[in-house]
């Protein structure tokens, strides 16, 4: 793996790649930033679960005009992982309304970014039609 | 239970494009406005609360008494993101419900003509040579863009659909007929940044912003400010017969926060905290949805407008999209919706909005409206939610 990065610390990659969030161990709440306290209970304790790589889209837009140099159009998503709550992009297929609807379902797919001055790959998720 | 809060004096200036007044010079003009309509001045202010989200370090509150009265009153600068006029003015209350002062003055302005796109602020950096992790996802490239929308016309379009996946009924035209609404209504409204009437067909084959929210669907980014007076009410009863007649009262005053659910923090949500809102200003003011004679509502997107219509109580759970179907909430429904044209073509000054809109609504209780006039309205409601999420509701109702 020395030579690919995930694009955010929460994507686990290797042969299986996955979304692994920090899951409160008093509530359960689950959260994929760095965390301080559970904003939910006030706990401080965290474990590591992985997250359902399939499920089902939950709200979406399609993305038409964006900061510069992004480029569009692009699906932006809510996934329903099996309880788990995600957010991501829609990817391989095109992004217009004939081909993207509410409750679709998608699983996780990863794409490379760009590869940095070292040869390291970082690499993105998304979410493709099952 | 303290003693009811009054509006004594309010003021918006008309909402658009001021190249040549700087936002002092335009929070000057709703602040003097605000305390002529009251028939008070300055010096009699106890409290000032004041917001400009733009420029939130640099003062608004000291910068507009410099102009207008260096009385050494506190003020009180606040920022709340869209909510932040809803805060100013919540701040004067609190004040006077504390027994600190009997005038307060709230004053909210902003200067965002030609500002483009809000919530594109993670600004695209050049990818970096060497991937380095940063922040708390530890990302090591720009996530905006690859990892859903940051900017406001997506988070609120999926806002719309996901309501439309819970209750369904929704579709690109829905949520356009609902933006032709507000078009519609604005033409009657002077102050409006933009008086123009918008077919459907029109409203869905404008500029594509981010789907289903075209660009009319859009808030109108513009300048302009809004300040109320607000006044004790031991105080109103020393006053002159006039100004008790016009004065209106604050039925209820509510701010809240979104409370932790599951997913809030994936795509916000502005349900929970809207409906908690106003479930405790309904149940401060004694007032039931049924009862209001109008509602100005946070319509910073087409796509928004729908989902108050249900978190506000205004129809029953999931029931949003039959009520707007039934023409409850254009001006001559049961349930009027922004009356001002709304955030989509009154224009959406942020720190403003939250005065602004109560300047709509006692605008109609005075019986002051002119052709926009609510026949007979009693009682209204001004709502407004700033991402991230702070949301503020008023009842207000016309002196008995």
């Amino acid at each position: 793996m020395g030579n690919a990065v995930p694009l955010v610390e929460y994507l686990a990659l290797g042969d299986s790649p996955h979304l692994v969030a920090n899951q409160c161990t008093e509530c359960g709440a689950r959260y994929f930033d760095r965390r301080n306290a559970c904003a939910s209970c006030g706990g401080t304790s965290f474990e590591k679960a992985p997250v359902p790589t399939e499920g089902e889209v939950r709200a979406f837009t399609i993305v038409s005009m964006a900061a510069p140099g992004i480029p569009v159009p692009f699906v932006a998503a809510v996934i329903d992982c099996d309880g788990t709550t995600v957010r991501g992009n829609i990817i391989n297929t095109d992004a217009d309304p004939d081909h993207v609807h509410l409750g679709m379902k998608v699983k996780l797919a990863t794409y490379p970014i760009g590869t940095d001055d070292n040869g390291v790959e970082a690499i993105g998720f998304g979410f493709e039609p099952v | 239970m303290a003693d009811n809060v009054w509006i004594l004096g309010i003021h918006m200036t008309k909402f658009g494009k001021y190249p040549d007044k700087d936002t002092v010079d335009l929070a000057a003009e709703a602040a003097l406005g605000a305390l002529k309509d009251g028939g008070v001045s300055m010096k009699q202010m106890g409290v000032l609360a004041a917001g400009n989200l733009m420029g939130a370090s640099g003062g608004i509150g000291q910068q507009l008494q410099k102009q207008i009265g260096q009385t050494g009153i506190p003020v009180y600068n606040v920022a709340n993101a869209c909510a932040t006029g809803a805060t100013a003015l919540r701040t004067a209350i609190m004040a006077i419900k504390a027994g600190e002062c009997d005038y307060g003055l709230a004053v909210g302005v902003e200067k965002l003509a030609g500002v483009g796109l809000l919530g594109a602020g993670g600004r695209p950096k050049s990818d970096k040579q060497e991937w380095q992790p940063h922040g708390r996802y530890g990302a090591v490239a720009t996530v905006d863009g690859r990892i859903g929308t940051e900017t406001m016309p997506g988070v609120f379009a999926q806002v719309g659909m996901e309501y439309g996946h819970k209750y369904g009924g929704t579709s690109f035209e829905l949520f356009a007929r609902i933006s032709e609404k507000n078009h519609a209504h604005s033409t009657l409204n002077p102050l409006a940044a933009y008086q123009k009437k918008f077919t459907v067909d029109e409203i869905m084959n404008d500029v594509m912003i981010a789907y289903p929210n075209t660009r009319p669907m859009c808030s109108a980014n513009c300048d302009g400010a809004a300040a109320a007076v607000v006044v004790s009410d031991a105080k109103l009863k020393t006053l002159d017969p006039d100004q008790r007649r016009r004065a209106i009262k604050v039925s209820a005053s509510v701010l809240t926060t979104d409370p932790w659910q599951e997913a809030c923090q994936i795509l916000p949500d502005v349900n929970t905290l809207t409906r908690n809102a106003a479930e405790q200003a309904y149940a401060q003011a004694g007032v039931a949805p049924e009862d209001l004679d109008l509602v100005e509502l946070h319509d910073c997107f087409a796509t928004a407008e729908l989902v108050h219509y249900d978190n506000l109580m205004l129809c029953a759970p999931g029931e949003a999209v039959p009520f707007f179907e039934s023409g409850a909430t254009w001006r001559d429904g049961t349930s009027p919706v922004n009356v001002s044209g709304g955030l989509e073509s009154k224009g959406h000054p942020i720190a403003a909005t939250g005065i602004a809109n109560i300047w709509e609504v006692c605008h109609h209780l005075r019986g002051e409206a002119g052709d926009r006039q609510i026949e007979g309205a009693a009682v209204g409601l001004a709502h407004v939610i700033g991402l991230g999420s702070a949301c503020g509701v008023h009842i207000l109702e016309k002196a008995a």
